[in-house]
């Protein structure tokens, strides 16, 4: 299968095996689930409840504030028990609404939406934005604003990443296998807001059955193609994917929809089917739960608001005590101190390893091999902007584009001398960043 | 709980690739020229082979312990240092040339530049040229069959004819590593095999090379004098193994090309136009000081702005 592919990248342990063929099991928490305001891109979600009151499965107790901000509901019935600072998967404290469940997941009445075959584009993406939907890739950009592009019109393809590139996830892989007709239902309502626009989905090809099954699926689809790309860590990265299905790319200072492209992952498509035609808000995703240290690897659909605690638990526990423990995959992902945390909307996955790959890496003398160069998606040299980093030059940080990496993390994985490159890049790009914002 | 847990930023894994591995695998692509040349000169060439790598193996641990550096010597670039530096001597040559070059070289070109990596010429070759300076009547006797004869690439400049044949198998005088282009061809391809090179520098070196070549010796596109001129003297070991060694050649694939086109110019310019009849070490050496502006010059473009094509 020639795949399509883009230039550069790695070829990571994957990993996928250990959860691949586990079925999405329901997970059923208990107790307290935490509810932080901010799962998203842009402004913090107002609190629209207050500590003692009663909440539904499914109620808004928590209203955008915005038109960058998301919408959140209680994913359980039961009460509010406090609204402060609770610790999320990155590390930062964040205002968090509690809730304690009652077990009983009395459901609150469907949204407001009408009927598809009678809604406007507007109505559309207001049903979207209502069931408080954003990026359930990773980004958590909030949907309704990437589906209101300045001019619809030039929107020319309208990709799903089913591309799965980070190791060890196989969320949106047992989503594609057990509920494709979902996906593509979701995929078809993204095509009513884009006139000229064609569907792709976007899979990797180390999952020829998923292909199969959503070639099959979409043979009298005459709107949707199935593309198959050759399996390279990061093929799902929004510009590489952008290219490798459509051969545009775009710079970091550019939208997708500057190259005519709308990008959502398999989760947020499913999503958006959940809220235009069943009327459901987003309160769940799928989670896997991985790595060595976990005694039965599994994929859980989840409520979101769940500890990682409960679902580690609900795994089997540990073999042994892990040494590292990271929200999403071993590329992308957040090493966490914690496990009492809760799954957001953005929480793809937990992964547990016993050993910890980098703790036994010193970084040593750079020996300019320039591997990161040639494993870079952004085409930069990240040996040059990783020493401009630790010197704290920004003028030349910028003359070398430093802004165009996208953080994948292949020169780090691929560095011989084991240096931190990606990390001294990000730290520098943060900074930049936050000046830009200043000004 | 959460105190066991290790925190750092992503990402979580590492390729298996370390620096001590490609050094271990260019170690080993240079052993057929190394055995070839303890095969064809003897016993001598051993002797000088080993003294030059623990020469600068010992000089760099030394150097470390006193100025209480990090020991460094187990990432085995010492060692391909070394063993290249004696590929580099005269068959017959005294045993303390390489300890004095292979001091010179540690200290001089790598150490006091910041180590591995750090240092702007390659360490081999400049403890070669250190000692072809100081002990030139040494360092160019090329005692071969008990008479001290000439080099194919003298015989070339005086006007001399030659046999292709042998410079290929390597049935000729010279350095130790350098006579047999088969055993080197043999080492890059183990190297290319195992991408720790690929063929951007040493292809742009030697087609320049006998673009240069046949433009301006004079004989013209004469095939049997430029295949001569290409199987003669370091070119062959200094196009796969020293023009290629990455601390001091550029980092970006255009400058990698054109790097390797300048080599090729400078060493046609040393053979043709110079009293002497060798010019690789010397052209290796000037161009490793071009590095750093044929790299800003080569800069590429990012994905986005042209450069993912």
């Amino acid at each position: 299968m020639a795949g399509f592919t883009f230039k550069g990248g790695v070829h990571p342990y994957e990993g996928k095996e250990l959860s691949k063929d586990k079925p999405i099991k329901r997970f059923i928490p208990e107790g307290d689930l935490v509810f932080p305001l901010s799962q998203h891109i842009g402004a913090p979600a107002k609190p629209v409840v207050s500590k003692g009151d009663t909440v539904l499965a499914g109620q808004l107790i928590a209203e955008a504030e915005g038109f960058v901000s998301a919408n959140i509901y209680s994913s359980v019935s039961g009460t509010v028990k406090s609204i402060d600072k609770h610790r999320v998967a990155t590390g930062d404290m964040v205002n968090s609404i509690t809730i304690t469940s009652d077990g009983n997941f009395t459901a609150a009445p469907r949204l407001d939406i009408g009927d598809i075959a009678d809604m406007s584009r507007q109505e559309v993406i207001d049903g979207i934005r209502l069931a408080g939907i954003v990026g359930m890739g990773g980004a958590g950009f909030p949907t309704h604003v990437k589906l209101s592009p300045k001019d619809p019109d030039k929107i020319y393809y309208c990709i799903v990443n089913c591309s799965e590139c980070e190791p060890y996830l196989t969320s949106d892989y047992r989503r594609m296998m057990e509920e494709p007709e979902k996906l593509v239902a979701g995929l078809k309502i993204i095509l009513c807001l884009f006139e000229h626009a064609e569907g792709i989905l976007a899979v990797e090809d180390n999952k020829p059955d998923c292909i199969r099954k959503l070639k099959e699926l979409v043979i009298d689809e005459k709107r949707i193609t199935v593309k198959p790309l050759k399996t390279k860590y990061p093929q799902g990265a929004e510009r590489q994917l952008i290219y490798a299905t459509t051969k545009r790319a775009i710079n970091s200072s550019m939208l997708p929809a500057d190259a005519g492209c709308v990008v959502n992952n398999v989760d947020t498509v499913v999503s958006i089917y959940h809220a235009i035609i069943e009327k459901r808000p987003l309160t769940e995703r799928i989670v896997t739960v991985t790595g060595d240290a976990v005694v039965e690897p599994q994929n859980y659909l989840v409520p979101i608001g769940t500890s990682y605690k409960q679902l580690i638990e609900a795994s089997g526990g540990f073999k042994s005590t892990p040494e590292k423990i990271i929200s999403g995959g071993p590329m992308m992902g957040f090493a966490m101190f914690d496990l009492d945390v809760p799954i957001i909307k953005t929480s793809s996955a937990i992964t547990c390893f016993l050993k910890d790959d980098v703790a036994g890496c010193k970084p040593t003398n750079c020996i300019n091999c320039g591997r990161c160069a040639e494993v870079c998606p952004g085409r930069v040299i990240p040996a040059r902007l990783a020493d401009y980093a630790e010197a704290g030059d920004e003028e030349r940080f910028l003359e070398y584009n430093g802004m165009e990496c996208c953080e994948c993390g292949c020169c780090s994985y691929i560095c011989p001398a084991k240096r931190q490159l990606t990390q001294s890049i990000k730290t520098m790009r943060k900074l930049l960043l936050a000046k830009k914002k200043k000004k | 709980m959460s105190d066991l847990l290790n925190v750092s930023s992503g990402p979580h894994v590492r390729s298996k690739y370390t620096t001590a591995k490609i050094m271990a695998i260019v170690l080993l692509a240079l052993m057929p020229a190394a055995g070839y040349g303890i095969y064809h000169f003897g016993v001598n060439a051993a002797i000088l082979i080993v003294v030059s790598i623990v020469t600068c193996v010992l000089t760099e641990l030394v150097y470390e312990l006193v100025t209480k550096q990090d020991i460094t010597v187990f990432d085995l670039s010492a060692a391909v240092t070394g063993l290249l530096l004696g590929l580099n001597m005269p068959p017959t040559a005294d045993w303390w040339l390489p300890v004095i070059g292979g001091i010179f070289a540690i200290v001089f070109v790598k150490m006091l530049f910041g180590g591995l990596g750090q240092n702007f010429m390659n360490p081999a070759l400049g403890g070669r040229c250190f000692l072809v300076i100081c002990f030139a009547a040494r360092m160019t006797n090329f005692n071969y069959d008990g008479v001290t004869s000439a080099t194919p690439l003298m015989l070339l400049k005086t006007g001399n004819a030659v046999n292709v044949r042998d410079m290929i198998f390597g049935n000729i005088p010279g350095t130790i590593g350098e006579t047999s282009v088969i055993a080197i061809v043999a080492g890059a391809c183990l190297m290319l095999c195992f991408g720790i090179i690929d063929l951007r520098i040493p292809a742009s070196y030697l087609i320049s090379f006998v673009i240069f070549m046949g433009l301006f010796s004079g004989r013209g596109w004469d095939i049997p004098y430029l295949t001569a001129q290409l199987a003669g003297g370091g070119l062959m070991l200094g196009a796969f193994f020293m023009a290629t060694d990455y601390a001091t050649c550029p980092i970006t694939n255009n400058g990698r090309i054109l790097y390797g086109i300048c080599l090729g110019l400078m060493t046609g310019v040393f053979r043709c136009f110079s009293s002497t009849a060798e010019g690789v070490s010397f052209a290796i050496l000037f161009c490793n000081l071009l590095v750093p502006l044929i790299e800003k010059l080569t800069l590429p473009k990012c994905f986005g702005k042209g450069g993912e094509i």
